[in-house]
């Protein structure tokens, strides 16, 4: 169907479309009905004039009439034939003068109407006008015949009561038609010049309302595809209901996005939880039985005699036992240590510890301690949280970086905080960032920021990374808030 | 007509401001009657310069609108002179005395003409135009009014039934008008007229066609009234006269479309003095 196919059409067209065409029909109906209005002036205004010139003829003809001038009466009714210029274009045909008998008196086309023709005869329209004019009054009457291709202005000539005869001015309808079209050719130009006007107007602000609808709709789309962007404010910023729905759109995508933030948070926690307790699980299991290989070892090696190569093969036992032992402590993160609170004198060797690394690699460490008096924290453990964070961050700085460290007290909140220069972080990196194991590297097992993180969540604390890319220096930053109770 | 007479006295006034001074007399009065081209307002300026020049005295050209108008001035000897029909100069004979007669053509004669509209063609006599609708120049006219009747009487028509209608256009210039617009089916007309009109409107002209031409009759005469002193007539005279022998009258004259004047004889006009007699006027 053509029709459905055009209210199928985009609001990019439609909207403009109907525009156009209203004020096309608005702008065509007001011409027609000027026109009209425009042709009925010039007729009016050709009768008015007729009229009077009819009035003033026929007063003139009055004299002459009564001294049978034929003469004079031919010349008077012709003045109003000569000197026509553009301007007065209107202009009658025919005019002629009939007697009291209707009969022609004279004419300013006596070949068609020669004196003492009786004029009802000379053809079926003029019997019509004859028959009017036998029944009008002593006012100038026009007579329109049906069809007819003149209109008929008719003045009686009156001498006080009496009538002498009828003058009578033809006018052809075609005279009109120049002065009907040069008024219609003015009013054609405004006609256009709205048009100009307010079709572009239309034009722009049908573009201007659907564009917001086109950008809402294409997003919208995308909706069950991921997470779309916002609508930029700049393209509708204004109140109504569109512009409210701009903002209802703009405020559902924040939720939704919100939303699965707090997903990927929270399942990026369980994860860890998850990792954490099979660690945890694993560690305990395998521990048992590492205890009894190694007391196993130690009994043989004390009473069992061995010799030269046996003790050889039972130290590489020992060994390799005392690494799991060590890899499974590790994972395993004992918060539940009792030890002394920490206090600024524990930054200070914190500093002293990282020193060597630092200086081997040529980083700078700028220190910003803000701390006055010990904090209700377990000091081994936040201290193995700095180290393993500065360290990490040493590693992570070119040659020659520098590395910002920060402490500081923010209510009951210890705030710890690292920042470094070097490479950024990609995304899949900070998505597994605080697995065990998934930054192992030259330095290390990959388990220091595992630690950190068990460390933190046991402490009731959080830990957040922060890695950005911008003009081609990576900024990386960690932060850890450790809430304490105060005492 | 009133405008005409108007746009004269206008023009005369202008001219004589400045020669009123040196010319104390009282101005001469000419009546002008259309027994010619009466409507070439340059041209009768000139001409009344030429004779204020000629008399040493002012000038004024009193015109009317009919023949009757200007006989009447002549009678009441509210003017001089007048150049009037050959018909009044017979019918006012013992009023006026005869002045000067122009020579038209060489002679001082001049014709009636019958014309009718060009297409005309099925038209080949005056009896050709019965029942139908004459125009007529002035009641005063020889050639205008009284040749034409006077031929009907001779073919024993009577001139007053003999037409549809008739009327008159006071002027031959118009009647030859008339007759070319067709509002008229013949007409009788000066020839002088007519053939002045050819040389300068022969658009107008060309829609007639002479059907016959009159016998020859004296042409329209210069007269002077009986009060006029016998100097003022005679330097009229004189000036009329010689306006052949010099350059500025010898002008004048052809765009007058005539060849000079003579002194005229009463004799010339006998014939039309017979056809009044046959209408019993005289």
């Amino acid at each position: 169907m053509p029709l459905r196919s055009l209210f199928n059409l985009s609001f990019r067209y439609k909207i403009p479309l109907w525009g156009s065409v209203l004020i096309v029909t608005t702008a065509v109906i007001t011409s027609t009905a000027l026109f009209l209005h425009s042709y009925d002036d010039v007729k009016r205004d050709m009768l008015r004039n007729a009229t009077s010139q009819g009035q003033i003829l026929a007063k003139t003809l009055v004299p002459v009439l009564l001294q049978d001038h034929v003469w004079q009466a031919y010349e008077i009714i012709n003045a109003p034939l000569h000197g026509a210029t553009r301007e007065n274009a209107i202009q009658a045909d025919t005019l002629l003068v009939l007697d009291a008998q209707r009969q022609v008196y004279v004419s300013t086309r006596p070949r068609r109407l020669p004196m003492l023709a009786d004029f009802a005869r000379r053809s079926g329209e003029y019997a019509l006008v004859a028959a009017s004019i036998a029944k009008m009054g002593d006012e100038t009457s026009v007579i329109s015949p049906v069809a007819s291709d003149y209109l008929y202005v008719a003045t009686p000539i009156m001498d006080e009561q009496t009538r002498l005869g009828t003058l009578i001015q033809i006018y052809s309808k075609k005279i009109l038609w120049p002065r009907f079209i040069a008024s219609a050719g003015q009013l054609s130009w405004v006609v256009l010049l709205v048009l100009a006007v307010l079709l572009p107007i239309n034009w722009y602000w049908g573009q201007r309302t659907a564009m917001p609808l086109l950008r809402l709709t294409e997003r919208m789309e995308q909706l069950g595809h991921g997470l779309p962007d916002e609508l930029p404010a700049k393209i509708y910023d204004y109140e109504d209901e569109l512009g409210r729905l701009f903002q209802a759109y703009n405020r559902t995508l924040q939720q939704l996005r919100e939303k699965a933030l707090i997903e990927g948070e929270i399942i990026h926690s369980e994860r860890l939880v998850a990792i954490g307790r099979l660690a945890a699980g694993i560690a305990h299991e395998i521990n048992n039985p590492l205890l009894g290989m190694l007391t196993s070892i130690n009994t043989l090696r004390h009473h069992g005699a061995p010799d030269a190569r046996t003790s050889k093969t039972l130290t590489l036992l020992e060994r390799g036992l005392t690494q799991i032992t060590e890899t499974v402590a590790a994972l395993l993160v004992e918060a539940k240590v009792n030890s002394r609170d920490f206090a600024p004198q524990d930054i200070d060797d914190v500093q002293t510890l990282i020193a060597p690394q630092a200086n081997k690699r040529r980083v700078t460490v700028v220190w910003t301690a803000g701390l006055s008096e010990p904090v209700p924290l377990p000091s081994t453990l936040v201290r193995q949280v700095m180290i393993n964070l500065i360290l990490n961050a040493v590693q992570a700085s070119e040659e020659g970086g520098g590395v910002e460290a920060a402490v500081a007290l923010s209510g009951a909140v210890l705030l710890f905080e690292v920042v470094n220069g070097g490479r950024s972080l990609s995304d899949s990196q900070t998505e597994h960032l605080f697995e065990p194991f998934t930054n192992a590297g030259e330095n290390g097992r990959g388990l220091g920021l595992w630690v950190c993180y068990q460390i933190v969540k046991q402490l009731g604390g959080a830990i957040a990374v922060d890695s950005t890319m911008a003009a081609g220096a990576g900024r990386t930053r960690f932060e850890v808030t450790l809430p304490f109770a105060a005492r | 007509m009133t405008t005409r007479r108007l746009f004269l006295g206008a023009c005369a006034g202008l001219a004589l401001a400045p020669a009123l001074a040196a010319m104390p007399r009282r101005p001469v009065r000419v009546g002008l009657t259309p027994v010619f081209l009466g409507d070439q307002h340059g041209l009768l300026a000139d001409w009344r310069a030429y004779m204020e020049a000629k008399l040493q005295q002012p000038v004024v050209f009193v015109q009317r609108d009919s023949y009757r108008e200007t006989m009447d001035l002549l009678r009441l000897e509210q003017i001089d002179f007048a150049w009037i029909c050959d018909y009044p100069f017979v019918y006012l004979r013992k009023q006026v005395r005869l002045l000067a007669v122009p020579r038209f053509k060489g002679r001082p004669y001049y014709r009636a003409y019958l014309i009718v509209p060009a297409r005309r063609l099925d038209v080949t006599s005056l009896l050709d135009l019965r029942n139908k609708i004459f125009a007529y120049a002035d009641p005063y006219s020889n050639t205008g009014y009284l040749a034409p009747r006077y031929q009907l009487r001779q073919l024993g028509e009577d001139p007053g039934k003999f037409f549809k209608r008739t009327f008159f256009t006071y002027s031959h210039h118009s009647l030859i008008e008339a007759v070319a617009d067709g509002l008229a089916d013949g007409g009788s007309v000066d020839s002088y007229v007519w053939d002045a009109l050819s040389k300068i409107r022969a658009d107008i002209t060309g829609r007639t066609r002479i059907v016959s031409q009159s016998p020859e009759y004296g042409f329209p005469p210069f007269v002077a009234n009986h009060a006029v002193s016998a100097e003022s007539f005679q330097s009229m005279q004189k000036m009329l006269l010689t306006m052949a022998d010099d350059g500025a009258g010898k002008v004048l004259l052809e765009r007058l479309d005539l060849d000079g004047f003579v002194v005229g004889d009463a004799r010339n006009y006998q014939l039309v003095a017979r056809m009044m007699r046959e209408f019993g006027e005289e």
